[in-house]
C-alpha cells in the first residue's frame, strides 16, 4: 500500500514515515491512542475540549502561537477528536518539518492552561455543537440512535459530549486527562512526503526522543452486553421535509468480535450501497421509484466493535414505510442467497483502485496508517489490505451478512417532518 | 502526429510544478502537470457558461443536464454506461457552476483508452432517456425540498438576492421544485448543443500520461464538439449595498452570511485584495477569527473569501453563532473591517509580518488531483493556476503592507459603499452533519 519505514523511540513512541517525493511538501501528523471513549463518566467532551485547548500555548509558543506560526511558514494545520483517538496534523514545506515537529513535541509535554484560557473555547465549543448538531434534525437523531444502540459501552456518548457535561468542563479537567493520557509511548508519530526514514529519525530523536515515557491507563471500556432486542427511534421535526430511515446492526470491527467477517463486509458494504450500480441504489431508487438516495456503510475502524448501516431518503412527499421495507427486503434476500460472482468481482476491483487512488496525494497515507494502528491493527494490516481484499470469496459475503443482520441485534432511525404546530 | 508543446518558465521557485502547455493536433488546448509517479490521470475541464444562463422559468437546467451527461451515451443506455465505468473503475462527473460548466474524469492509466472513449461519449451523444431524466428529475426535488428549511441556504440565497437583486447571478443554480419541472429533453438538448462547444473550453490534467499522448486523447475527448455554441452574454452588474435582511427561524443558532463588493480577477489590485482578505479572514489566526473565536468563543468558524465573478467581484463570508449573540458578533465584524480600512501602523505591521502562504499551499499545493469535491473556488485551481502562474510572481510582490490597507478603502469607495460597514448580511441559522468534530 504505502511501504513505510518504521522505527520505535526508546520513550516509546511509534514513527512511521512515507516517502513521497512527488512534491516538495510533508504532513506531520501526530496520533494519540485516547478518544472520546476514554473519558471519566461525567466528564463527555473532555477528549475534544482538550484537543481545543492543546492550541492555548506553553511557555515557548504562547496561545494562539501554534497555527499563527504554521501559516506564517505557508502551512495549514488542523485537528480532530474520535471515539478512540485525537490526531493533530499539519502540512507545510518540507523545509519546514523540523519545525512543526519541534512545536508538537512542545505541546506533548508543556501545554500551560488556566480557567481564563479555556472559557472562551467553551463558548467555541458550544458554538460547534450548535453547528454540528443543534440546528440540524438528522445530526440530533445520529446521536439518539447512538445512544440507544449501546447501553454501557462508552460508545453511545457523543464525541463532542453532552451539552449539560460541555458546560461544566474545565481547565482542570482538561489537564488531568492531558496528563493521564498524552506520553510519547501513548502516541503514533507518522510523517508523509518530501522526507527520508533516516531525516525523520534524526528530528524525532532530537525533539520526541527527550520526552519522559509515562505510565498511560488500560483502554478498558465498559462491556456492552448482547443485543436482545430490536431498538426503534423515531425523531420528528417541523425542519424536515423529507423522511428518511436507516437500520444499524452492531457488527464486529477489523480489531473486535469475529474479525473474519471485517473484510467481507466492507465489501459487501460497496456492493449494496457503493454508487449507483449497487444494490440499493438500483432496487430503491431506479426500479421502485421510492426513495431519492440509498446509501450501506461498514464502520470497522472501531477499537471495540463495530456497526453496519443501510439507510435511504424518501421522494419529496414519499412514503417512508414503504422506504424501510424494501431496505429490509435487500437485506433479507443477501442474507438469504448472498451476492453473485459478478458483483464480487465489481467492488474488489473498486477496492484494490481505491487503494492505488490513495497514493495521490499526502493525505490518505497518514489518515489509513493512524486510524489502524489507533484501534488495534498493525502496519501489516495495512499494507496486507489489497491482499485480504482479494482473498474474500462469496461464501465469506454470505456468512457475514448471515452474522450481522441478525433481526434482535437491529436499531432502526427514522426522521419525519412534523406539521409545525 | 505529435503534439506541440510548450513548458511554461513560471517565475517561481526551483521546484515548483512545471506546468506544460499542450496544443492537440486538432488545435485543442490543456494544461499539463505530468507526474509518472503512480498510474493515475485526472482530468478537469471547464465549459463556458453555467447556471446563470439557464432560460427564464428554466433555471436549474444545467444543474440537470450535469446529473444526466453520465447516465447514459451513444449506444450505452444509463446501467450500460455506469457499469462500463464500474468496469474501469474510473469516475466521471459534471457539476454546474454560475458561470461555467464543470467536469472531471479520474482513471488509472492503464484504463485511459476506455476513459477517455466514455467522456467523449458522455459529451457528444447523451441520450436523455425518459428512465434517468425522470430519476434524476425526482431526486432534484426531493433535495430542493429536503434543504428548504436549511439555514445556510435561505441565508446564502436572501443575501445573493440582495446583492444581485434580479441578476442571474442571484438564481439558485438547482432551481426550483416547478422550474425543474418545466425542463424538457429538448432544453437538455439544446443545452448540450449550445454550450458544450470547443470554444472556451479549458482543460487541465495531472498524472502518468505524456504531452504528446494528451494531445490525441484531447483530439478524442473533444474533438467532437461543435467550434462554437450560441453566444451567452450576461449583462452587467453592480453590486447593492447597505442592507440587513433577517429572517426568522425557530433553531438554536443563527446563521450569518456577510460581504461587500469585491475585486474581479482581472482588477491589477486582485491579488492584493486576496491577501488583504486572509489577513482579515483565513485561518485560525485571522483577525476575525482571533477577536471573534478566539478571544470571545462567539462563535466556531468566521470566514470570508473572495468571489471573483466575471461581471462583479464579491468578497462573501459566514458564522454561525447563538442567537442571543449576533448583535455582538455583527459589532466585532463591523470593527474588525474598518480597523483594516484604517490600516494605521498596527495594520500595516500586520500585513507585512504575515506573509502569503508560501509556495506549497499557493502554487503547489499537493492534494489528490481529483476524487474529492473540492468547493468552486478550488475545483478549477489547475486551470486558473496555469492562466495565472506568469502573472502571479508580479502581483503578489505587490501586495505589500502599504498596499493592503488602501485597497480595503478602494474597494469600499469604489463601491460608494460607507467605510467599516459590511454591505449586506442575511441571518440565519445553519446545521452541517459530520460526526467527528474537528477544531
Amino acid at each position: 500500500m504505502f511501504d513505510p519505514g518504521t522505527f520505535t523511540l526508546d520513550n516509546g513512541l511509534q514513527v512511521v514515515v512515507v516517502e513521497n517525493a512527488r512534491a516538495p511538501i510533508v504532513v506531520h501528523a501526530l496520533w494519540y491512542r485516547v478518544g472520546a471513549a476514554d473519558e471519566p463518566p461525567g466528564k463527555s467532551g473532555i477528549a475534544h475540549f482538550l484537543e481545543h485547548l492543546m492550541f492555548k500555548g506553553t511557555p515557548s509558543v504562547p496561545s494562539g502561537a501554534f497555527s499563527r506560526i504554521v501559516a506564517e511558514n505557508g502551512g495549514s494545520d488542523n485537528a480532530f477528536t474520535s471515539q478512540d483517538y485525537t490526531a493533530y496534523v499539519q502540512r507545510v514545506a518540507s523545509d519546514k518539518l523540523e519545525l512543526v515537529m519541534r512545536m508538537e513535541a512542545d505541546r506533548m509535554v508543556n501545554l500551560r492552561l488556566t480557567e481564563e484560557k479555556a472559557t472562551p473555547e467553551r463558548g467555541v465549543v458550544r458554538e460547534e455543537r450548535r453547528t454540528r448538531t443543534g440546528n440540524s434534525p438528522g445530526a440530533q437523531l445520529y446521536e439518539r440512535r447512538r445512544a440507544v444502540t449501546y447501553l454501557r459501552h462508552p460508545y453511545r456518548i457523543p464525541v463532542i459530549g453532552w451539552k449539560s457535561e460541555i458546560d461544566g468542563l474545565t481547565a482542570r479537567d482538561a489537564l488531568a486527562f492531558y496528563r493521564a493520557r498524552y506520553a510519547p509511548n501513548n502516541a503514533i508519530l507518522i510523517v508523509a512526503g518530501d522526507t527520508t526514514v533516516d531525516e525523520v529519525r534524526r528530528l524525532a530523536r532530537k525533539h520526541y526522543g527527550p520526552l519522559p515515557r509515562r505510565k498511560v491507563p488500560e483502554r478498558t471500556r465498559a462491556g456492552e452486553p448482547d443485543q436482545l432486542a430490536a431498538k426503534r427511534v423515531t425523531l420528528k421535526s417541523p425542519r424536515v421535509h423529507v423522511p428518511s430511515v436507516s437500520i444499524t446492526w452492531r457488527a464486529p470491527s477489523f480489531a473486535a468480535g469475529e474479525t473474519r467477517h471485517a473484510y467481507p463486509l466492507l465489501l459487501l458494504a460497496d456492493m449494496l450501497g457503493g454508487g449507483s450500480t449497487s444494490r440499493l441504489h438500483r432496487r430503491l431508487v431506479i426500479e421502485e421509484k421510492s426513495a431519492s438516495g440509498a446509501a450501506a456503510g461498514y464502520l470497522g475502524t472501531a477499537l471495540d466493535m463495530g456497526e453496519f448501516t443501510v439507510s435511504a431518503s424518501a421522494l419529496a412527499g414519499g412514503d417512508i414505510d414503504r422506504v424501510e421495507a424494501l431496505l429490509l427486503d435487500e437485506i433479507a434476500r443477501v442474507a438469504q442467497h448472498g451476492v453473485t460472482e459478478a458483483e464480487l468481482r465489481r467492488s474488489k476491483r473498486a477496492m484494490l483502485a481505491a487503494a492505488i487512488y490513495a497514493r495521490d496525494g499526502l493525505g490518505a497515507a497518514p489518515r489509513v496508517i493512524g486510524r489502524a494502528l489507533t484501534t488495534g491493527r498493525t502496519i501489516a494490516d495495512v499494507e496486507a489490505w489489497p491482499e485480504r481484499i482479494a482473498a474474500v470469496d462469496a461464501a465469506a459475503v454470505r456468512d457475514a451478512a448471515r452474522a450481522v443482520f441478525v433481526e434482535r441485534r437491529s436499531v432502526t432511525a427514522v426522521l419525519l417532518p412534523e406539521p409545525a404546530g | 502526429m505529435g503534439a506541440a508543446v510548450l513548458a511554461l518558465a513560471l517565475a517561481l521557485p526551483a521546484a515548483a510544478t512545471e506546468i506544460q502547455r499542450v496544443r492537440s493536433p486538432g488545435g485543442i488546448e490543456g494544461w499539463l502537470v505530468e507526474d509518472r509517479s503512480i498510474p493515475v490521470i485526472s482530468v478537469r475541464f471547464a465549459f463556458r457558461g453555467g447556471g446563470a444562463l439557464d432560460p427564464d422559468g428554466k433555471q436549474g437546467l444545467a444543474n440537470m443536464a450535469a446529473a444526466l451527461l453520465d447516465e447514459g451515451a451513444g449506444d450505452l443506455d444509463s446501467r450500460a454506461f455506469q457499469e462500463a465505468l464500474d468496469d474501469i473503475v474510473a469516475s466521471l462527473g459534471f457539476d454546474a457552476g454560475v458561470e461555467r460548466f464543470h467536469g472531471s474524469l479520474r482513471t488509472l492509466s492503464e484504463h485511459r483508452a476506455s476513459a477517455f472513449a466514455l467522456l467523449a461519449k458522455a459529451l457528444a451523444a447523451p441520450r436523455f432517456d425518459a428512465e434517468p431524466v425522470e430519476r434524476i428529475r425526482r431526486q432534484i426535488v426531493a433535495g430542493l425540498e429536503s434543504g428548504k428549511d436549511n439555514p445556510r441556504r435561505l441565508a446564502g440565497r436572501a443575501w445573493y438576492r440582495l446583492v444581485f437583486g434580479d441578476h442571474p447571478y442571484a438564481r439558485p443554480l438547482a432551481g426550483t421544485p416547478q422550474s425543474v419541472a418545466a425542463v424538457t429533453v429538448e432544453d437538455l438538448r439544446r443545452f448540450v448543443r449550445e454550450r458544450l462547444v470547443r470554444e472556451g473550453l479549458v482543460v487541465g490534467v495531472a498524472g502518468d500520461i505524456s504531452p504528446a499522448e494528451l494531445g490525441l486523447r484531447l483530439d478524442e475527448a473533444f474533438g467532437a464538439l461543435p467550434a462554437s455554441g450560441a453566444p451567452g452574454a450576461l449583462p452587467g452588474v453592480v453590486p447593492k449595498g447597505g442592507a440587513l435582511k433577517v429572517i426568522q427561524k425557530q433553531v438554536p443558532q443563527s446563521v450569518v452570511v456577510f460581504g461587500q463588493a469585491g475585486l474581479r480577477r482581472d482588477d491589477p489590485d486582485f491579488y492584493a485584495a486576496y491577501v488583504m482578505n486572509h489577513i482579515l479572514a483565513v485561518g485560525r489566526s485571522s483577525r476575525l477569527n482571533r477577536e471573534i473565536r478566539e478571544k470571545r468563543g462567539l462563535v466556531y468558524s468566521v470566514s470570508s473569501h473572495l468571489a471573483p465573478f466575471e461581471k462583479a467581484g464579491l468578497i462573501v463570508g459566514g458564522l454561525a453563532t447563538a442567537n442571543a449573540r449576533v448583535g455582538t458578533a455583527l459589532g466585532l465584524l463591523r470593527a474588525e473591517r474598518g480597523r483594516g480600512e484604517r490600516g494605521g501602523a498596527r495594520g500595516r505591521q500586520a500585513v507585512s509580518q504575515r506573509r502569503l502562504p508560501s509556495p506549497p499551499r499557493f502554487d503547489r499545493e499537493h492534494r489528490p488531483h481529483a476524487g474529492r469535491a473540492p468547493g468552486e473556488p478550488a475545483r478549477h485551481r489547475l486551470c486558473r493556476q496555469a492562466l495565472v502562474a506568469d502573472r502571479r510572481g508580479d502581483r503578489r510582490r505587490r501586495a505589500t503592507g502599504r498596499a493592503a490597507p488602501a485597497l480595503a478603502r478602494q474597494a469600499h469607495h469604489r463601491r460608494r459603499g460607507q467605510p467599516g460597514r459590511p454591505r449586506c448580511r442575511a441571518v440565519t441559522p445553519r446545521p452541517r452533519r459530520d460526526p467527528t468534530p474537528r477544531t
